[in-house]
């Protein structure tokens, strides 16, 4: 177990070390698709919670992050620092996040699934037919990106640290909450919501909590996406976004904490690296992910668990096989 | 008035449809737990089978024909063996996701080896106005009514008075107790993806002629059929056509008198109202819930 940990931190180790230093070499182009990597992933982060440990499913995350970049390009087009944007986005998300929770008390499974669905289409209208709110789809022209602690982060470089940055203060803050005894409730709610309930939990409090927290992440992501872009309309935030976050988070392993930085990977970079193959690179993503359903429906970090459960429970039977023989040469 | 015995009929007329699609998707919730995100393009398919086969020479008789046979060989046994046989002990959402990008393949497939352009589509119903007390009624709305409605009492028949019929509603009331019983479970499976692909072949020639052939034409109409599904009852048949032309009926006159942005947001709050507060959908029967 401590090689496995180990090896864990190496990993994080040069993963982070290659997300300082790589940038210096890439193009404008390079810069902007890891950006986005970054901003999708806190997205997928928010929705992990809500569908990977509390277990609800929700097809409306792309509308969060929807609301989050909305409320970031308006305020900061109207002078407003991005700090202030944050966190009027939380709020909102949180409220919205909330309010979405209810219908999960009542109904499960693929009714909470056509809920969130519709909620999500609504949303798309909201954001496309609001015009004086949103300007509809002539959408918000040059969102200005922040100022950061007296600096300027206007050039993309500066603004890739802020992405990375703020992804990484997120993943701090996910794996304290998963730790913490919040977490663990979580999951009780996702394995097995009345065992839950007659040890104490407030299943309800929890579910709304899971929505609620989720969503903020999702809106968190949609603010630091408006500046990286520097330009909304509501075209990103179709029920499309929702569908693919949530192939972002079943593709990397739900319910695993590293599963959405790998299914955002994917989905991001998985295009880029493919660009040779012209206009069929989502045709192999979507065969991927089907022949990845049928080999692994826990995603591809369900593989990676399952050999090592493997290995650990064959290391342990030689364990107990070694300790038998030698109470055997004893007797 | 006369506009609103219009607006009515030829929402009757797209909610047949719909409900044709829906209870399809019915069928493969009940008999296997599938939820079929894919079930918009499985109408849209069909479609470019049979114009692929027109484009070969055959009569659009013909051509049907073979392209519903083409669906049935794919988009019901292929779908079965290759993508939900080996996923339905994973439950539901697996299978889900898997029905997801089955929907974004049937669509980049389509726009890479057919292209993106949209082609029309022959009818099977030569499109004369017929008026009616001053309003104005398409006899395509009225052919495309009676097909739909045809084509759910046939069902209705073989799921309630015949033998194979009874079998699939024990398969999908009980797996288990059926197989006891000497039910071959797996065929009635098989068969309830047989029906869903005849029956989106069936939708498909009635709806493309009259929103062409297009990649993308089935993401309105899978939205539709799950509403109009949850709307009706998820299971019920009759629920389904119930809530198909509620729903059609309900998004004409939306677009005509409430208004025509928010004309898609109309049947969706109606689907959320639904679910909140007759979950079960107005003519279904609730399910229980399992510990």
């Amino acid at each position: 177990m401590s090689t496995q940990r180990l090896l864990t931190l190496l990993g994080l180790t040069l993963g982070v070390l290659l997300l300082l230093v790589a940038p210096f070499w890439m193009s404008k182009y390079q810069l902007y698709v890891v950006s986005l990597w970054a901003v999708m992933s806190i997205a997928a982060i928010g929705l992990n919670l809500t569908l990977g440990y509390a277990g609800q499913v929700s097809l409306a995350q792309g509308v969060f992050v929807g609301v989050g970049a909305y409320t970031g390009a308006i305020m900061t087009t109207n002078g407003m620092p991005m700090a202030a944007a944050l966190v009027v986005a939380v709020v909102l998300c949180f409220a919205i996040g909330w309010a979405l929770g209810y219908p999960a008390l009542r109904v499960q499974h693929h009714y909470l699934a056509f809920v969130t669905l519709a909620f999500s289409t609504l949303g798309y209208l909201v954001f496309r037919n609001e015009e004086w709110l949103t300007k509809g789809i002539y959408g918000i022209v040059d969102v200005p990106r922040p100022m950061l602690l007296g600096v300027q982060a206007e050039s993309n470089l500066r603004f890739y640290f802020v992405c990375i940055l703020s992804l990484a203060i997120v993943s701090f803050g996910v794996w304290w909450l998963i730790r913490s005894p919040w977490g663990r409730a979580f999951v009780a709610l996702r394995e097995n919501p009345i065992r839950a309930l007659s040890l104490g939990v407030d299943t309800r409090r929890y579910t709304l909590m899971a929505f609620a927290i989720g969503s903020c992440l999702g809106g968190v992501a949609g603010v630091i996406y408006a500046p990286l872009v520097e330009f909304i309309d509501p075209s990103p935030f179709t029920l499309d976004l929702s569908l693919k976050l949530l192939m972002m988070v079943i593709v990397g392993g739900s319910g695993f904490f590293a599963g959405p930085y790998l299914g955002a990977a994917i989905a991001v970079l998985l295009p880029e690296v493919l660009r040779f193959t012209e206009g069929y690179y989502l045709l192999i993503y979507a065969a991927f992910v089907m022949i990845l359903m049928i080999i692994s429906p826990t995603g591809l970090l369900g593989i990676l668990d399952r050999y090592l459960t493997a290995r650990s429970t064959r290391k342990a039977s030689a364990a107990r096989a070694a300790l038998s023989a030698s109470f055997g040469d004893q007797t | 008035m006369s506009t609103l015995i219009s607006l009515i009929v030829s929402g009757c007329a797209t909610g047949a449809i719909y409900a044709l699609v829906a209870i399809g998707f019915t069928l493969l919730w009940q008999t296997s737990q599938t939820i079929n995100f894919a079930q918009g393009e499985f109408v849209m398919l069909p479609a470019f089978f049979m114009l692929a086969g027109m484009n070969m020479g055959m009569p659009f008789w013909l051509a049907i024909l073979v392209g519903t046979a083409i669906s049935v060989a794919i988009l019901g046994a292929a779908f079965k063996r290759a993508l939900v046989d080996p996923m339905l002990r994973h439950g539901a959402l697996p299978l889900a996701i898997a029905t997801m990008a089955l929907s974004i393949m049937m669509k980049e497939g389509v726009k890479e080896f057919y292209g993106a352009e949209a082609q029309p589509f022959p009818s099977l119903i030569p499109a004369i106005d017929l008026h009616f007390l001053g309003a104005t009624i398409s006899t395509q709305s009225l052919g495309l009514l009676a097909v739909g409605v045809a084509a759910v009492l046939a069902l209705q028949y073989l799921l309630n008075s015949t033998s194979v019929g009874r079998q699939m509603q024990a398969t999908a009331q009980n797996p288990n107790v059926a197989r006891i019983l000497g039910i071959p479970v797996e065929r009635m499976v098989m068969y309830s993806f047989i029906i869903n692909a005849i029956l989106v072949s069936v939708a498909s020639v009635l709806v493309t002629p009259l929103y062409l052939a297009k990649f993308s034409s089935g993401e309105t109409l899978g939205l539709a059929a799950f509403i109009a599904a949850i709307v009706g009852g998820f299971n019920q048949v009759r629920g389904a056509i119930l809530g198909g032309i509620l729903l059609g009926i309900t998004d004409n006159l939306a677009a005509t008198y409430i208004s025509t942005q928010y004309r898609s947001a109309v049947p969706l709050a109606l689907l959320i109202a639904v679910i909140l507060f007759r979950p079960q959908g107005l003519l279904g029967t609730a399910e229980e819930r399992t510990v």
